[in-house]
């Protein structure tokens, strides 16, 4: 299999990060993304072999160390981990989930990792995404697919005052534009 | 904004959602022993009531998944969400009832 971790270039170059009055928007570094759906039964050896217990709460996010399983459905999980290590992470699965059916797919290349930090995230965020984000609503560890104006995201509260946001790569141009005109515009 | 409730997520605001059609409408187990007439009710014959309608949508931008919701055509409201399999829950009609 060729090694498409090497050919990664970030579709965000050159637009770089920005840091406003009302807050900050970082590019995040490239990481390994897979999609996981499976039966309830199989988060079992799923955590076994990923080592993050995958929330089966909604909507909620569950880390251990530099690996996350965000809830995206109920039967589906997006996992996060170092950049490279999705070959490995997918060879562990293979093992640990046979002979059950289940479906697991890189995605590392298709999304684009943004974060938006500061006093005023909530309110760059809320410019774009109908989702109640006070804090009580939506609080730290909650993540979710979501709309940011018109492009789809996955938004997860990782602290008070900061939220990451996974963009499709071809969106994310666009969604970062959008949210530094939110900033400006506060 | 309105919100819908959808039975994994909770509220959410209805720009996530997509309409998908009445709900509880069930494949015929065998279409080729069906004549045109009773194959053509599956697929076009709609009950289109004025007042609780059971539907399907789906929270596309939200868990993605299908489920079946009571909503009243008259005015919008959506009265019960529901996971599919699961019966059409029984709701009071409001005040007034408009029957199809
Ligand atoms: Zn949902």
């Amino acid at each position: 299999m060729p090694d498409l971790s090497q050919a990664r270039r970030s579709v965000l170059e050159g637009l770089g990060s920005s840091d406003g009055a009302h807050g900050a928007l970082s590019l995040l570094p490239p990481i390994s993304r897979l999609i996981f759906r499976g039966r309830i039964s199989t988060i079992g050896r799923v955590a076994a072999a990923f080592g993050v217990e995958p929330a089966m709460e909604p909507c909620r996010a569950a880390v251990s160390g530099e690996r996350a399983a965000l809830w995206l459905g109920p039967d589906e999980w997006l996992l996060l981990a170092r950049e490279g290590e999705a070959p490995a992470i997918i060879g562990r699965l293979a093992d640990a989930l046979a002979p059950l059916s289940y479906s697991l797919v890189d995605v590392s290349h298709r999304q684009v990792g943004l974060k938006v930090t500061g006093e005023d995230a909530q309110a760059i965020l809320n410019a774009g995404c109908p989702l109640d984000l006070d804090r009580h609503a939506f609080p730290i560890g909650m993540c979710t697919r979501t709309l940011l104006q018109k492009t789809e995201i996955v938004l997860w509260r990782v602290a008070e005052a900061a939220f990451q946001l996974e963009v499709a790569r071809s969106f994310a141009p666009y969604a970062l534009r959008f949210l530094q005109q939110a900033e400006r515009d506060l | 904004m309105l919100l819908i409730d959808c039975p994994f997520c909770g509220k959410r605001p209805e720009l996530e959602f997509r309409y998908a059609g009445e709900a509880h409408i069930a494949r015929p187990a065998d279409p080729s022993g069906l004549g045109d007439e009773a194959w053509g009710r599956f697929l076009y014959g709609r009950g289109n009531p004025r007042g609780m309608h059971a539907e399907r949508w789906r929270h596309l931008n939200g868990c993605g998944r299908f489920f079946n919701a009571l909503r009243d055509t008259t005015d919008d409201r959506f009265a019960a969400t529901y996971k599919i399999g699961e019966e059409r829950p029984m709701v009071a009609e409001p005040q007034g009832a408009r029957k199809a």
